[in-house]
């Protein structure tokens, strides 16, 4: 601690440079130790360009922020300090919420992690805010002790613990920082609707992508290898006609298969039966299926062999892709998926190996065999 | 919305609450009211195991095996071994985690 004190810089430098300093910040703000950088309260177009981008791809994982103090508006040492994550998309939430105050913000190291993800894996924590305090000599920049931290980082900030450690007394924020200035206005005190996480629609809708993006690019072009292979494969070698005539039906209910798991079932969430994310997208699968095969006739599947495999093999891809979403949505617990593993994983199995099975019996027969 | 019934690790302890009203603060399903100056549990079934109010609870009244509810986390730690964690950022590059 002492070698930080004395030795570490509270900020860093290029942020201060206007040649150098990222778009977001658009001056700097005296304070007892010094220069702090100041932040715009608005976005550009490169920040929404950001936040589109690291909502459908990768580009989420190195979307962060510099750790450190920074100013909004014209704070001094009586003013308020709110406490953020580096996940660029969080960071930039917050700033565009607090337009026309005078407060510092200070951003933890999560490793570019938002703040729920990352109080539960610890890394917006108890040690990193009080490591964070230290290094921005917080102390000397304000002359109060309080601290407005985000109440999802509960799970990670114990918050008698950073004022036994610190000084500091911290305040749990609301849930969403766009009601921050509701927040402060009321002295400090949230309404149960702020503490309260929800989940509509629009929120499971922007968070498919991420669901559809990595279920078609990692395993759909192994399972469509493995489709042309079976279909294309004769006793004289493999075809590619055949793998293309006979498999093609089957890279379409793949599709299929997918968006039900990964786009409708998340949608559809509270008007799909069952709590079960499993049932939920067997039920969304079968019906897609149903759909796909049946009413609108998109793919023609005759043989009444391939018809049963079907069947089978696509209700239980689509439930496995929709158990995925647990992973994303704001109220799934551990014990909870575990139990639906614990019943799912052996079902999942069987049906694959039926559905092999099935494939090899129709091979035969093709072949002649039987 | 509520997930599977009956499934939570979620224990309270009322003989040992100070009523100090933490649970009822940090709690994002408001698992938690306050009543009569002591936390009470309103629905067991809305606890999804963040973790947050056995962490800030003052008198360790409460106590939950928390961890994070995705099917991806829990499936690579059966495979892999270690706790369930949303961390996906090692081999597999794809960003998928929360």
């Amino acid at each position: 601690m002492g070698l930080v004190l004395r030795f570490g810089r509270p900020v860093d430098p290029a942020l201060l440079d206007p040649a150098r300093r990222p778009h977001w910040v658009i001056g700097v703000a005296e304070s007892a130790i010094g220069d702090i950088p100041r932040i715009s309260t608005e976005w550009t177009s490169a920040d929404r360009i950001g936040e589109i981008r690291s909502r459908v791809s990768a580009y989420r994982m190195k979307y962060s922020v510099p750790p450190g103090i920074y100013a909004v508006g014209e704070p001094d040492a009586d003013s308020d300090v709110l406490v953020s994550a580096n996940y660029k998309l969080s960071f930039d939430k917050l700033r565009k919420s607090l337009a026309g105050m005078n407060v510092w913000v200070l951003v933890l190291d999560t490793k570019g992690i938002n703040v729920w993800c990352a109080a539960g894996k610890g890394t917006f924590g108890t040690d990193e805010l009080v490591d964070r305090i230290q290094r921005t000599r917080l102390d000397q920049v304000v002359r109060h002790r309080r601290l407005i931290v985000p109440q999802l980082c509960a799970p990670g900030v114990n918050a008698r613990a950073v004022r036994e450690r610190s000084g500091f007394r911290v305040y749990f924020g609301p849930v969403h920082a766009s009601d921050i200035p509701e927040y402060m206005a009321a002295k400090y005190r949230a309404t149960k609707q702020m503490r309260t996480v929800r989940f509509s629609m629009l929120d499971r809708m922007v968070l498919t992508p991420m669901e559809i993006n990595p279920a078609m690019k990692q395993y759909y072009p192994w399972y469509a290898l493995a489709v042309l292979l079976i279909f294309g494969l004769q006793p004289s070698g493999i075809l590619f006609r055949d793998a293309l005539e006979g498999g093609l039906p089957f890279l379409a209910m793949g599709v299929v298969a997918v968006m039900a798991g990964a786009f409708l079932t998340p949608v559809l969430l509270p008007f799909v039966p069952f709590r079960s994310f499993a049932l939920k997208g067997w039920i969304v699968g079968f019906i897609s299926v149903y759909l796909a095969v049946h009413y609108f006739r998109w793919v023609e599947i005759n043989d009444v062999i391939l018809l049963a495999m079907t069947y089978i093999f696509f209700p239980l891809m689509a439930s496995y892709i929709a158990l995925q979403f647990t992973g994303s949505t704001t109220y799934t617990g551990m014990s909870g998926v575990k139990k639906e593993l614990r019943y799912g994983l052996p079902v999942y199995i069987t049906g694959a190996a039926v559905s092999i099975i099935l494939c090899i019996i129709y091979k035969l027969g093709e072949w002649g065999a039987v | 919305m509520k997930y599977l019934a009956n499934v939570t690790t979620l224990e309270f302890d009322p003989e040992k609450c100070t009523g100090c009203g933490r649970c009822v603060e940090v709690c994002p399903h408001a698992v938690f009211e306050m009543r009569e100056r002591k936390a009470r549990i309103t629905d067991r079934d809305l606890c999804m195991e963040c973790g947050a109010c056995a962490n800030n609870c003052e008198s360790g009244a409460i106590r939950v095996d928390s961890g994070v509810g995705c099917a991806a986390a829990i499936i690579n730690s059966m495979l892999y071994g270690g706790e369930p964690s949303c961390d996906c950022t090692g081999s597999d590059s794809s960003g998928t985690c929360c």
